[in-house]
């Protein structure tokens, strides 16, 4: 019989990313006893691709930032759909994450006075995102990681989680192997934390790496969980899309932060005819003022490369369908004819190697050509916005894998420090109900031989089917059917291929040895990632109307009634999902007068932010 | 479009031999693109490590015709795939499984530096030009290759008495930073070797993030333990003053 090895923690922690690290470090101080695992060896997860900076409302730059016009932003981006609460927690709590980070040692890009630098970015109304040239997802992860290991992390490294495991309807910790054996293990832990990141991979072009296979989404909702507006999928606009090979590789929007401008095939700055109804009269609206913003001018408003990224995205897919795209199918980003050559190498240097290297392109010279990519999900795990405690007691959730905080579309900078504020309320919280529970943990041996046994069927199923094959093709469909536009007949086609996909998602076969097997590893991720490309399409679905990472051709407009409702997507006795409208949590009056404050001057007589 | 031969190491920790792959090159490839190609066609258990395939993450170090490099950055069309095309695990690491190799002595030999301590009561103001120099340093992003070009590691194999290129960068990023004090000297002439370097430079030829490892860390690192240990009028003024030299801030000094 299989045999496993069993690892006991107070709480256990899935995923080794921002969120992943600071919820370790929090519980850690709570004096836990925590176990990380990660899918990479430390400090690779995804985080470490993030590269445009981290938004707090610090003040560094600009004075008059603080919460509330941070708070503002952020619902408004979001199209109201976000949690008020976490929106809350969040604007509050960010600039003491950040300034924690340089105490344990990041060293973040500095204003002249010395103090940690601020960048303009889509969507925010002041330079506000505390950066390290376009690294800040490196300096992130690895102040994290130094931390981690100071505090003396227990680090699982490339361990994959299968299930997780419940006793009485809690969680009570999971089962994983290990990558590089093949080995089964058995976590017992009181309190779980998922931090697994996002589901890019369900998508043919991402800016996502392999781990993004939305597992922490699955893993939830197969026991139970509920989950929140997932058909709030982010589109990046500016991913490389040339050569094919490097399709999808993210484009920091500090390009545009640093004043670079979107051009279609004519030259023509677009952006300006695409400023929708809620942003009117807060954007530049000749390219003369849009040029005084870029020398200092404070009289000036902001270029309308700056809108958020759901508009930017449509708008450079519009310009494309209408013949006005450059020869790769996507816009010109040009920053060469605004910056200096030195000074574009040191605000952007990996974006300087990046183009240089895998698109013989000097930037500093020409134009890039970008393109949406997928790029974060909105939606996720719903939690509590104080403790981010899911509804599956012992469950948390923190990071990209939780829902609420970004509603129909999150700011760019926005994820950064949601990391590190959620992280560590997840960690705290998690512990504090570690530390509540006495008696021993039950584990289900009967249960974990089954998965065990499911787990490994792939090796004993010869006329199986090849699962790159397999993943391939959910790609393919998911691009297809459920991306940046979406109509009902293709949703509907999709939910049949899902279908289809689901039970040969059980039906693949694998060769070689369980030491490093990616054929196998593609195998076991493709049952989870079908599982949410199905969340994702009902929600899609069910939403008929357009707004922020959704957008329906057959409903182009956004609709007041949707305005107001959450979708929750929920699992059924039977296995099978539903999606559940729910009406938004009520706002107190006083956080009303913020969010909807008209204009920042409104804001700042009528709520003193 | 046309045909490459790649000869892939295929093997584990007891060894291997290399196997050939014909693959169909497009346009813009690189050679990570050829094994996930391999691997989804024609070896799915071919093993090998990456994450974002764009020079951030540093997961897919190899040796490709004998040159150690990420995978990730590596075009087909800078190399010569007229002849078969070799790709080798990373020398200086035992193979887990085909390109994959045991990493985790990185990870150990890294718990020898003291951590970040920065100095109590500090403002926490620092200007940019006071921390340029340690930026260079955090630039790295642990792909390991310096690690395993370092001959130290790679023909010698002193791992007990020795850190390699990599964890001396980390120490530099520690011991230059403006507001750290702590002291890392003795670490680096014991248990982490320093001596050891002989400033061939191999590490910085390597480095994807062009990171000056020997001009700007090792060097200097090297001059601080040589002056702490070896000069005895400076170990006179040391002794007087204590001995970690603080950088003044050369910018106007904050009012607050």
């Amino acid at each position: 019989m299989e045999s496993y090895t069993v690892h006991d923690y107070d709480v256990l922690v899935i995923g080794a990313g921002g969120a992943g690290l600071r919820a370790a470090i929090a519980a850690i101080e709570k004096g836990a006893r925590v176990g990380v695992v990660t899918k990479s060896l430390l400090g690779k997860a995804h985080t470490v691709m993030a590269e445009g900076g981290m938004a707090a409302a610090m003040g560094n730059v600009r004075p008059e930032d603080n919460w509330k016009v941070h708070f503002r932003d952020t619902l408004k981006g979001g199209g109201m759909l976000n949690n008020w609460k976490m929106v809350e927690n969040y604007t509050k709590e960010a600039p003491d994450r950040v300034r924690e980070l340089e105490q344990w040692g990041a060293v973040f890009d500095r204003t002249p006075d010395g103090k940690i630098n601020q960048r303009n970015f889509g969507g925010h109304s002041y330079p506000r995102l505390a950066h390290v040239g376009d690294r800040t997802g490196l300096e992130l992860i690895r102040t994290l990681q130094d931390h981690a290991v100071k505090m003396g992390i227990h680090a699982h490294m490339e361990t994959t989680i299968y299930r997780l495991l419940t006793d009485a309807g809690r969680v009570v910790g999971a089962l994983g192997f290990n990558r590089q054996t093949g080995e089964f293990l058995v976590f017992r832990a009181k309190a779980v934390v998922l931090a697994t990141g996002g589901l890019g991979r369900i998508y043919q072009i991402t800016s996502n790496s392999w781990e993004c296979t939305g597992d922490g989404f699955s893993l939830a909702s197969m026991v139970g969980a509920d989950l929140i507006d997932m058909e709030f999928i982010q589109f990046h606009p500016t991913g490389m899309v040339w050569p094919p090979s490097v399709m999808g590789i993210l484009v920091t929007e500090g390009v545009r932060g640093e004043g670079g401008v979107l051009k279609n095939s004519e030259g023509k700055r677009f952006m300006f005819d695409n400023v929708p109804e809620r942003y009117k009269g807060e954007f530049a609206e000749t390219e003369e003022e849009a040029e005084r913003w870029l020398q200092g001018d404070r009289s000036a408003r902001r270029p309308p490369e700056l809108l958020t990224r759901d508009v930017v995205a449509r708008a450079i897919r519009k310009e494309v369908n209408e013949g006005r795209g450059s020869p790769h199918g996507g816009a010109y980003l040009d920053i060469a004819s605004r910056r200096p050559a030195d000074y574009i190498k040191k605000k952007l240097p990996s974006m300087y190697h990046q183009f240089m290297k895998l698109g013989n392109l000097d930037i500093t010279k020409e134009p890039m050509e970008v393109g949406p990519t997928c790029h974060y999900v909105m939606g996720g795990v719903r939690v509590d916005p104080d403790t981010q405690a899911t509804n599956v007691p012992g469950l948390y959730a923190a990071g990209e894998v939780a829902g609420g905080l970004h509603g129909a579309n999150r700011l760019g900078g926005n994820s950064l420090s949601d990391l590190v504020v959620f992280g560590r309320r997840a960690g705290m919280a998690a512990a504090e109900y570690a530390a509540q529970q006495t008696g021993s943990l039950q584990v289900d041996e009967a249960q974990v031989r089954a998965y065990i046994a499911e787990a490994l069927q792939p090796f004993n199923n010869p006329q199986g089917e090849n699962p790159f094959a397999l993943m391939k093709e959910l790609r393919a469909t998911m691009q297809k059917n459920a991306g940046i536009m979406r109509e009902e007949g293709e949703l509907k086609a999709q939910l049949e291929i899902l279908a289809n996909l689901k039970k040969r998602a059980w039906n693949t076969s694998v060769s070689g040895s369980r030491a490093y097997n990616p054929g196998w590893h593609t195998a076991l991720d493709m049952r989870l990632m079908v599982e949410i490309s199905e969340a994702v399409v009902l929600a899609a679905l069910a939403r008929k109307e357009s707004r922020g990472g959704h957008a329906r051709l057959d409903y182009p407009d956004p609709d007041p009634t949707f305005a107001k409702l959450n979708h929750i997507i929920r699992r059924n006795s039977d296995g099978t999902l539903s999606v559940v409208a729910e009406p938004l949590p009520e706002m107190p009056e006083e956080m009303r007068k913020v969010a909807e404050a008209k204009d920042l001057k409104e804001l700042s007589e009528k709520v003193g932010a | 479009m046309s045909t490459v031969t790649f000869k892939v190491f295929r093997g584990d920790r007891s060894g291997g031999e290399l196997k050939d792959y014909t693959v169909e090159v497009q346009e813009g490839m690189v050679v990570l693109d050829a094994i996930h190609q391999i691997q989804a066609e024609q070896a799915p258990d071919l093993a090998c490590r990456w994450n974002c395939k764009a020079g951030k993450c540093g997961s897919c170090g190899a040796e490709v015709n004998g040159k150690p490099t990420l995978m990730c950055m590596t075009r087909l069309d800078t190399i010569d795939t007229s002849k078969p095309v070799t790709v080798r695990p990373m020398k200086t690491f035992p193979v887990i499984r085909d390109l994959a190799t045991d990493v985790k002595w990185n990870y150990e030999a890294n718990k020898k530096i003291k951590p970040f301590t920065p100095a109590p009561n500090t403002d926490w103001i620092m200007y940019q030009e006071d921390v340029d120099r340690v930026q260079e340093f955090r630039k790295c992003i642990e792909c390991f290759l310096c690690q395993n070009v370092c001959h130290v590691l790679r023909e010698h194999d002193e791992k007990t008495g020795f850190i390699g290129p990599r964890l001396l960068v980390r120490t530099a990023s520690l011991e230059m930073h403006p507001l750290d004090v702590e002291n890392r000297l003795d670490m680096l002439k014991n248990e982490g070797g320093i001596g050891y370097c002989n400033i061939t430079k191999c590490c910085t030829e390597v480095c994807p993030e062009h990171i000056h490892i020997t001009d700007n860390a090792i060097i200097p690192l090297k001059e601080r333990v040589v002056d702490e240990y070896y000069d005895p009028v400076l170990g006179f003024f040391r002794r007087l003053f204590g001995s970690k030299k603080r950088a003044e801030p050369s910018g106007q000094a904050a009012d607050d």
